[in-house]
């Protein structure tokens, strides 16, 4: 009796009896498969789907499917005043909202030509830096996690909290800050939050060495992150890459540094730069900027000049929020504000800020009246991803977690 | 005018339409045509070396008659300078040369473009929607003309009384 589905198998062994040394092994049948991973998988940090194309195990090619999280927020800008797209800069890269504040703050009052007292600066420099120190405690806990290494995962958000913390107490919340406004900061520090830094500033580095020895004693993680998702320097900049993806493959493009804005030049600090291009450098380069950041930090705290937190603008800043209650002028200030917003001269500028995942740019044209005529993101996690296909190709299947994770990626920044 | 505008202005005569100098941000205007031999330029040329692309974007007017503005905005790393270059397209000919063969970054700037503002790239190796859903029917969502909450199926909602602005 023959087997129900004989002529459907794909290999058939035939032994000739009287010569079985002829026993050649079947060819194997080989096709190229078609891999669906995510949109709801747990290592692509939020909702992206990407379809491989495997032989064998070998990753052949990578088509990233987004916009899973498309919000429209670059049409939205087109229908609130300036004021009011504060809010949804924090929904892009939602673990670090107060960068993209800065970003987008700092964009308008380029395009306002407008100057912020130098103790809003050393603030804005301050937090953005703490933010830069959230952001990477965040990449290096989930990437060590996604990888395999659990317990890191659980020492960083440790640390994470902290500083959450310190923002809760800064503006009321965790993630969805909106501390930033246009002409400077919403509130001054309290003197108890200074003081909390200081101390977060000494109580800090060690446990940036506690983390590196829980890694770099790790041989999975230094398998799984040396020469993965390797890119070369000039491929890197032909696409576009920024931030510590691109300093990974030691090109020094920092704006920090390039473009001096805020406080940064009033503090001494150095761009760290890696040299293989690969995952392994690009963490050590988040290591290094996290304690860059804090040796800012730390700077800076010493060293905040007093005045104002916010330039005094009437027709284009926001009233002191306890004058708003009891200050007549004040009170139509904010309601002009809010109600009609104001009016942008006409012209268009671009502003790069060195976020902690790359360039978040603002491309912002007016055409004079209160609400931004095309608001444009340059987000760095949707460049990041154009060179997906590229640098995934040729490597493992298992290697996929590896490469998604070592630009940084938050998919709200990436879809918009 | 600025030098830089200057020697485009020279090496193009016939691309070049205008240069604006606002904020610190150079912005140099030229003909569709010329758009690829101009950023090729900018990329190759020694004096230029624009290595880096920063962001594609693009720009609708619906009162001009080359109604969409297509933004390209290039960086150098060694001479650290920013230049923006900017075409126009009119509506029924919304098509500009790619510069996926220059910056391979291209490819994903210009694909959004094309899905927010409908402008297609010729020479483009893969010219499909990347963030709205492949078979969208409702158009170009970042279009001046098309409304701020969508329109299409919402409107099919027996619930929502309301016209579409």
């Amino acid at each position: 009796m023959t087997h129900p589905f004989e002529d459907q198998r794909t290999t058939v062994y035939k032994v000739d009896p009287e010569h079985p040394e002829t026993l050649a092994l079947p060819t194997l049948r080989t096709e190229e498969m078609m891999l669906n991973m995510g949109p709801q998988h747990p290592s692509t940090h939020g909702v992206l789907k990407v379809v491989l194309a495997l032989e064998g195990e070998r990753i052949v090619k990578a088509i990233p499917v987004m916009g899973f999280l498309h919000r429209g927020v670059e049409k939205l800008a087109e229908d609130g005043t300036y004021h009011q797209f504060i809010p949804h800069t924090d929904r892009l890269d939602y673990i670090c909202a107060m960068y993209n504040n800065f970003a987008y703050c700092r964009a308008v009052e380029k395009l306002l030509d407008m100057k912020i007292p130098p103790r809003a600066e050393y603030l804005r420099t301050i937090v953005a830096e703490v933010q830069r120190i959230i952001g990477h405690l965040f990449w290096l806990g989930t990437q060590a996690l996604d990888i395999g290494a659990m317990t890191v995962f659980f020492y960083t958000f440790r640390d994470r909290e902290i500083l959450l913390d310190f923002f809760d107490e800064l503006c009321g919340a965790r993630l969805t800050t909106s501390w930033y406004r246009i002409g400077g900061v919403e509130r001054d520090f309290t003197p108890d939050l200074v003081e909390k830094l200081r101390r977060f500033a000494d109580y800090f580095p060690p446990k940036i060495d506690e983390y590196v020895t829980f890694l770099e004693t790790n041989r999975i993680w230094l398998s799984r992150t040396k020469g993965v998702a390797v890119i070369s320097a000039e491929d890197a900049i032909n696409f576009g890459l920024s931030g510590p993806t691109l300093r990974g493959s030691g090109v020094d493009y920092d704006l920090r540094k390039f473009e001096p804005y805020a406080a940064y030049g009033e503090c001494e600090w150095s761009v760290p730069v890696g040299k293989n291009g690969d995952t392994y450098d690009r963490y050590w380069v988040r290591i290094e900027e996290m304690r860059e950041s804090l040796k800012m930090v730390k700077q800076l705290l010493e060293k905040i000049p007093e005045g104002p937190v916010m330039a005094y603008v009437p027709s284009v800043t926001l009233p002191p929020k306890d004058k708003v209650f009891n200050d007549l002028a004040s009170m139509i200030q904010q309601f002009k504000l809010f109600s009609q917003g104001f009016q942008a001269p006409k012209g268009e500028i671009y502003c790069g800020t060195e976020a902690a995942k790359g360039e978040l740019g603002f491309y912002i044209v007016s055409n004079g009246e209160g609400k931004p005529y095309r608001l444009k993101i340059r987000a760095p996690s949707f460049i990041h991803m154009g060179a997906f296909d590229y640098m995934a190709r040729g490597y493992m299947i298992a290697d996929i977690v590896t490469i998604f994770g070592t630009y940084d990626i938050v998919m709200g920044e990436c879809d918009r | 005018m600025h030098p830089l505008a200057e020697k485009i202005q020279q090496a193009f005569p016939e691309a070049f339409r205008q240069a604006v100098e606002w904020r610190g941000d150079l912005a140099i205007q030229v003909a569709r045509e010329h758009l690829h031999a101009v950023c090729r330029y900018l990329h190759d040329d020694p004096g230029m070396d624009y290595d880096y692309i920063v962001h594609v974007s693009s720009v609708d007017w619906p009162d001009h008659p080359e109604r969409f503005e297509v933004v390209y905005e290039f960086y150098s790393i060694r001479r650290r300078a920013r230049i923006r270059v900017k075409t126009r397209v009119p509506e029924d000919d919304c098509v500009v040369d790619s510069m996926t063969d220059i910056w391979k970054g291209a490819d994903f700037m210009e694909r959004e473009v094309y899905d927010m503002m409908g402008i297609r790239f010729r020479n483009h190796p893969n010219l499909v929607r990347i963030l709205m859903p492949d078979d969208y029917p409702e158009g170009f969502p970042l279009r001046k003309d098309f409304p701020l909450r969508g329109k299409g199926w919402r409107d099919t909602f027996p619930f929502i009384g309301e016209k579409t602005v």
